[in-house]
C-alpha cells in the first residue's frame, strides 16, 4: 500500500505545473498507469480523494487510464503487449526484451482553471 | 477564468529516479557497489547479511543502510559485527525512497567497496523504487513457498538476482526448489540464481564471489568511462 507515497509524489509535480501556469485552479488530472507498475487504481483513487481536500485540486476529477505492458524485442524486433510479466519473446525467444510501456505512473494531462 | 489543458507526460516518480541516479553515479565513481536486497519479512535479509558481511570482512570494506518501520534492531545487529550501519525508521512507510538514501551517502566512509541496503520487509511497494543500486537481489525463503514469484512479479521482474534462503528447511517443506525458480526464469531469464542457507552457511561464498565480480565490473566500467 503505497498509493499515499505516490499521490504525495504526484502532487508535487501537480503543484509545480500550476505554479507554472499561474493556475488558479487544478479540476482535472489524468494519469496513465501501466497494468504492471504496481498500483492499484481503485487505492491510487482513494488516496486522491483524501489527499487533494485543502489543496489547488480539492475540485479535481480523476481520469486513469490502464496501458498494458509493451516489450520490444531487440533481437526480432517484435513488439509485444501483454497483461503479465514474461519476459521471453514468444515469436524468436530471446530474453534481450526492451520495456516500452507499462511499469509506470504518468502524469499525462491537467486542465486547470486560470 | 480561462481553461488551459496542459501535456504533462511525466513519471510521477521521475524525482526518485533521478535522486537515484545521482546516488549510482556518486558511488559508482567512488568505487562503491550498492545492493538492494528486497522481500518479504522475516525471509533472513538480516542473518544473510551477517554472513555477508562475515565474509567479506575484513578485506572488503562495506556498509549497511538498514530500512524498517520501526527499532534499531537490524543496525544494532550489523554494527556488532564492526560495520558502519545506519537505521531508517520510516515510522509506517512500507518501502525506502532514493531521498531516504541520499542523505546517509556523506556518512559512508571513504574506501567503502560495497553499501548493501536492506529494504522495508515488504515484496510489493519496494519494487517500485530505485534506491541508486547496481544490483537488486530478491530474497525468497523456502517457508513461504515456491509459488511467490508469479503472484509478486514486479519484485522478481526488476532484480538482478533471486536468492532462496533457508534452504537447511527444504527437508522438512512442501517447497518445489525447481518450481520456484522456472517461475521466477519465466518472468525474468536474466535472473542469477544462489540457494543459500544462512544458519549452515551455505552458499554464500558463491554469493560473495558474485558480489566481488560484479564490483569488479564496475570498477572496470568506471576507469574506462
Amino acid at each position: 500500500m503505497h498509493e499515499l507515497s505516490i499521490v504525495t509524489s504526484l502532487f508535487e509535480v501537480l503543484e509545480e505545473k500550476a505554479r507554472e501556469n499561474k493556475a488558479a485552479k487544478v479540476v482535472g488530472v489524468k494519469l496513465k498507469l501501466g497494468k504492471l507498475a504496481g498500483v492499484v487504481p481503485e487505492l491510487l483513487r482513494t488516496a486522491f480523494d483524501t489527499y487533494k481536500q485543502g489543496t489547488i485540486a480539492a475540485e479535481a476529477t480523476l481520469e486513469i487510464e490502464e496501458v498494458p505492458l509493451k516489450l520490444r524485442c531487440r533481437k526480432c524486433g517484435a513488439v509485444i503487449e501483454r497483461d503479465e510479466f514474461v519476459l521471453v519473446c514468444p515469436s524468436c525467444g530471446s530474453t534481450e526484451l526492451e520495456i516500452l510501456e507499462g511499469m509506470d505512473l504518468l502524469l499525462d494531462k491537467l486542465d486547470l482553471e486560470i | 477564468m480561462t481553461k488551459k489543458e496542459v501535456i504533462v507526460r511525466e513519471e510521477i516518480l521521475g524525482t526518485n529516479k533521478k535522486v537515484a541516479a545521482e546516488i549510482r553515479e556518486k558511488l559508482g565513481s567512488a568505487g562503491v557497489l550498492t545492493v538492494n536486497l528486497l522481500s518479504s519479512p522475516g525471509s533472513g535479509k538480516t542473518t544473510l547479511l551477517e554472513r555477508i558481511v562475515e565474509a567479506l570482512r575484513p578485506d572488503h570494506p562495506l556498509a549497511v543502510i538498514e530500512g524498517d518501520i520501526e527499532t534499531e534492531r537490524d543496525a544494532d545487529r550489523i554494527r556488532r559485527k564492526g560495520v558502519p550501519a545506519w537505521q531508517i525508521t520510516t515510522g509506517g512507510a512500507c518501502h525506502l525512497e532514493a531521498k531516504m538514501v541520499g542523505k546517509l551517502i556523506p556518512e559512508v566512509p571513504s574506501g567503502t567497496e560495497f553499501l548493501f541496503i536492506e529494504n522495508v520487509g515488504n515484496l510489493v511497494c519496494p519494487a517500485s523504487y530505485d534506491l541508486g543500486e547496481n544490483l537488486r537481489c530478491v530474497l525468497l525463503s523456502a517457508p513461504e513457498g515456491d509459488d511467490k514469484p508469479k503472484k509478486y512479479p514486479k519484485a522478481f521482474a526488476g532484480a538482478d538476482c533471486l536468492i532462496i534462503t533457508k534452504s537447511d528447511l527444504f527437508p522438512y517443506l512442501p517447497f518445489d526448489q525447481e518450481k520456484a525458480e522456472e517461475e521466477a526464469l519465466e518472468i525474468n531469464p536474466r535472473l542469477r540464481v544462489f540457494i543459500t542457507s544462512a544458519l549452515k552457511g551455505k552458499g554464500v561464498a558463491e554469493l560473495v564471489e558474485y558480489l566481488i565480480e560484479r564490483r569488479a565490473e564496475l570498477v572496470g566500467s568506471k576507469r574506462h568511462a
